[in-house]
């Protein structure tokens, strides 16, 4: 029999066979995107060392979850619903539009395994996956133009609007479905109109709505339609395919090697220089990212992986308080600054000029507060802590330094604390503990098996100490026998490690890892959880690492904690989650089950900003010198949250925290209407003694 | 332009709780931490900015014992590619002039175009630069925040009482003393000092200098301090104590009393 139409193999172009130019299109796509690939591979090739190949089963699994589960989309539940239908859809019809390709030379190909009844199942499927993106596009391209979420706009100072790019992008693959619907729906019309078996086209499917349009057609306009639908869809794959490395739909290459590579473990820093030890920094000649080959092959990728989605600016808090940051443009304008200096062609720009001053600012890196709300979001994996990390270090070397900064380091370097305040008054604060605790101090040559590790905010702060006063009681009543290391404690150094100034936070490090063994504890209990994320995550060579929530829910699980319902206290409190305890720590639910221990204390949650989507208080450590540029403080912001969900007192688990939101309920004129709390304090006032 | 900036070493003000020792004559100095002067600190920035523009060289200069060595070491950190250290047992004890006289004799064995001092110590009397220039019979300006590097002179701004702002021209050779604000001086942390650990700093004592050791020194101090104390309150002045919050308060109610808050 013969077939109802001539197929693209068969055809002739210009009394050439067309065989030979669908063999050609291939290979020049194939061939420009080799080229490009490798003029975007190179830069890497030029980066910072980053040894990321190891973990198999963990790198597997993240790609499992978030890459191929798109795990993080639901997160934001339209466009991520409507990703995930995209992401499926291109799956599903990668094998089909491969086949396209080759059935240009090959008559009659399959895919080998997609003949017989999987590959019945499969073209059912393909048409459904086809339509339901083509629909999911015309819907994207709609909600960009007309809707216009907030989180695509692209401030001035960034450059013009992404919007036409994603438009073409879903334009280019609406015409991709449309044509390999328009190429199977053109064979159905004619065979049908020879009264050929057909195979049947799904019900509702973009295929069976045009073999249905093309039903009266005529034999040379179906033929035409055909072939035209072809070569459409071949050059549209193609340009495709080379117009993915020019910009955001780079991702879509990118995504899986992105997330297989990305960043495992939370609230770790990386070493100024993977492959050099500690002990050799002093032998770098540079510390840090100043140009852009400083940058980590990892943290590079990163830029190209980035789809331009917005949710890490969406969650970023100094975004939101209007600070000079959007970690969205810390990737676009990295690509972008990558790009012009790999150029495709012509010579790429003799001298490597600096980042900051050129393509960032020194505010805006010294914006973030390493909250972690961007990584946590990134549905691909992008990192940005690290780069913060780096670019600080970076400015640290040059003296970069604001002089709000300045003042505390060189304290820190002194006297250990960054207020400056005499090392023999660090453990001060016991004189406030009251009577019937004693708290060890190890530098009077005491011993205990828990080492209560304080920090600097909680020894010296007048508000602070109280906290501290407070841990000793409920350390004391749950019976645990401690000490401090008062004079000898110095500051953890978890922001002076994270605002670039590694060699005070190594000096640090060693005095304190020094003090600490030599006190002999089994374990260590801190109230900060900067604290905390530094001695387990920073600091080697120490005993466990506990917070007090911790310790407080297993004190209260074996009976040795009591607690007692409070006094006709008719206030609703809501939990504040600390980054540094939350998100980087995974420590949601202690600190919860402590406060629900408190019989008949009513708890509501921030909901949509509660665990890892809290939202920032404005920082701690260093922070608290800083002086951004911002229109509201991020506590203002926080306090209102916790407002909104009903709450008339903020229960925080860290110092930091603490400082922020009280800061936060005078600025907002709250005070008297709310109040701020820290765990230990409240526990403490509910211990039954 | 060749720039000599002459730096102190001092306890520094804000990191430290500074008590008197009994008796009167000096404060306690168990505890201390040091520092460089912060007004010195200014002038090492800006005399690097001055070499970055016009090219030269930056030479720092300190009187004292091998301890003021690191602060010579962090402004050299800075960027200051020279430093010199001006020690002898008979400098020891000298008096605003005593250490003025040093510092002419050290400028003298260089060749500078420019001097500065920070506008005051923290533990000084604001003396000195004027004294060295008058001594060198150099021009001199002081609480200068602005300079702009002209053909043999200089172009400065001043900070006047008040507020204002006075611009002058200066010849070149001259002294200045450098008022805080004029820039804003790079950070140099343990790395940067490490770097130039191994630098090899010049010592001059008095000899070398040819300067007479009874001119300086406590034999040849003027000047003599005979007492130093917190002064006690005196009527109307009221110490305020307790926590910061409860100072707060108190300051507050006490405004609210006399009619000052509304």
């Amino acid at each position: 029999m013969q077939p109802a139409l001539i197929s693209p193999a068969h055809a002739t172009f210009l009394g050439l066979p067309a065989k030979v130019l669908f063999m050609l299109i291939p290979l020049v796509g194939i061939g420009v995107f080799a080229y490009i690939m490798k003029h975007r591979v190179a830069p890497l090739l030029q980066a910072a060392p980053d040894p990321r190949f190891s973990r198999y089963p963990e790198r597997i699994r993240a790609v499992l979850q978030v890459w191929l589960a798109q795990w993080r989309h639901p997160r934001y539940l339209l466009a991520g619903v409507l990703h995930i239908i995209v992401f499926f859809g291109f799956l599903t019809l990668a094998a089909r539009s491969t086949q396209l390709v080759i059935l240009g030379f090959v008559d009659g190909f399959t895919l080998p395994g997609f003949g017989g009844g999987f590959g019945h199942v499969y073209n059912v499927l393909k048409d459904y996956a086809g339509t339901a993106v083509f629909v999911s596009a015309v819907f994207l391209a709609i909600r960009r133009t007309a809707f216009k979420p907030e989180r695509y706009e692209v401030p001035e100072r960034y450059g013009k609007d992404h919007t036409p790019e994603a438009v073409f992008v879903l334009g280019l693959i609406c015409t991709l479905l449309v044509s390999e619907s328009l190429f199977d729906a053109s064979l159905v019309a004619a065979q049908a109109a020879q009264g050929q078996p057909t195979h049947l086209l799904s019900p509702l499917t973009l295929g069976w709505f045009f073999r249905h349009l093309l039903a009266g057609a005529s034999q040379p306009a179906l033929q035409g339609l055909h072939l035209a639908a072809y070569t459409i869809h071949d050059l549209t794959f193609f340009f495709f395919l080379c117009f993915l490395p020019m910009g955001k739909h780079f991702h879509v290459i990118t995504s899986i090697f992105n997330v297989f590579f990305m960043r495992l473990d939370a609230g770790t820093v990386k070493p100024v220089r993977h492959g050099v030890d500690e002990s050799k920094l002093d032998e770098l000649k540079s510390f840090g990212v100043k140009k852009f080959e400083d940058f980590t092959w990892k943290h590079m990728l990163d830029f190209y992986s980035c789809a331009d989605c917005g949710r890490c600016s969406d969650r970023c808090p100094a975004n939101r308080v209007k600070r000079p940051l959007s970690p969205r443009f810390i990737s676009i304008k990295a690509r972008d600054w990558c790009f012009q200096r790999y150029p495709l062609w012509g010579r790429k720009p003799a001298e490597s000029a600096v980042l900051i001053g050129g393509i960032y600012s020194e505010n805006e890196i010294w914006s973030c507060t390493t909250c972690g709300a961007c990584e946590q979001e990134c549905p691909l994996g992008i990192e940005y802590i690290d780069k913060m990390v780096d670019l600080r270090r970076g400015m640290v070397d040059e003296g970069m330094v604001p002089q709000s900064l300045q003042k505390p380091l060189s304290a820190l370097e002194k006297r250990g604390n960054p207020w400056g305040k005499m090392e023999k008054k660090r453990a001060d604060w016991v004189a406030g503990v009251g009577d019937g605790c004693r708290v060890k101090l190890f530098e009077k040559g005491e011993t205990a098996e828990t080492l209560y590790f304080v920090d600097s905010i909680t020894s010296y702060d007048d508000r602070m100490q109280k906290i501290a006063q407070a841990t000793a009681r409920i350390l004391c009543a749950a019976g645990v026998d401690f000490g401090v290391l008062g004079k000898d404690e110095k500051d953890s150094g978890h922001e002076v490690r994270r605002f670039g100034e590694e060699m005070l936070f190594q000096a640090l490090k060693e005095h304190n890892t020094e003090s600490i063994q030599a006190a002999e504890v089994k374990r260590i209990v801190t109230a900060d959880p900067h604290a905390y994320n530094a001695l387990k995550k920073d600091y080697s060579h120490l005993p466990p690492v506990q917070h007090i929530s911790e310790l407080i829910v297993e004190a209260v699980g074996s009976g040795r904690l009591k607690l007692q319902a409070g006094n006709g206290d008719s206030k609703t409190y809501v939990y504040h989650d600390a980054c540094y305890l939350g998100r980087h720590n995974g420590l949601y639910d202690p600190p919860r089950r402590a406060i629900d221990d408190i019989p008949g204390l009513r708890r509501v949650e921030m909901v949509n900003d509660c665990r890892d989507r809290s939202f920032c208080c404005g920082g701690g450590g260093l922070m608290l010198f800083y002086e951004p540029e911002e229109e509201m403080r991020m506590g203002v912001v926080r306090v209102k949250m916790a407002r909104k969900a009903g709450a008339d007192a903020i229960v925080t688990a860290c110092p930091f925290c603490l400082v922020n939101i009280e800061d936060a309920i005078k600025v907002a004129g709250l005070e008297g209407k709310m109040e701020a709390v820290d765990l230990s304090e409240l526990i403490d006032r509910h211990i039954q003694r | 332009m060749e720039i000599l900036v002459c730096v102190k070493r001092v306890p520094d003000s804000a990191e430290n709780e500074i008590e008197v020792k009994p008796g009167g004559a000096d404060i306690k100095r168990d505890d201390l931490v040091y520092s460089v002067n912060e007004w010195d600190n200014y002038a090492v920035e800006e005399a690097i900015q001055i070499v970055d523009r016009v090219g030269g060289s930056v030479t720092v200069a300190t009187i004292g014992n091998e301890d003021s060595e690191e602060v010579v070491r962090r402004e050299m950190a800075m960027g200051a590619q020279n430093g010199l250290m001006l020690v002898d047992a008979a400098f020891e004890g000298s008096d605003g002039r005593g250490i003025a006289t040093v510092l002419k004799a050290a400028v003298q064995k260089g060749n500078y175009d420019l001097v500065l001092t920070g506008a005051q110590a923290d533990d000084g009397a604001a003396q000195v630069g004027g004294m060295l220039a008058a001594m060198l019979d150099w021009p001199y300006a002081s609480l200068v925040n602005m300079i702009e590097v002209q053909d043999k002179k200089l172009r400065i701004g001043r900070e006047i009482e008040g507020g204002n702002q006075e611009i002058n021209e200066i010849l070149l050779p001259c002294v200045l003393s450098i008022q805080t604000g004029i820039n804003e001086p790079r950070y140099v942390g343990i790395r940067g000092i490490r770097k130039v650990a191994s630098v090899e700093i010049p010592v001059m004592n008095a000899s070398a200098l040819g300067v007479d050791a009874a001119a300086v020194g406590q034999a040849g101090a003027r000047v003599k301090r005979l007492d130093y104390f917190v002064p006690p309150a005196g009527a109307g002045a009221e110490m305020l104590e307790g926590s910061t919050d409860e100072i707060a308060a108190k300051l507050i109610e006490l405004l609210k009393a006399k009619g000052g808050l509304k």
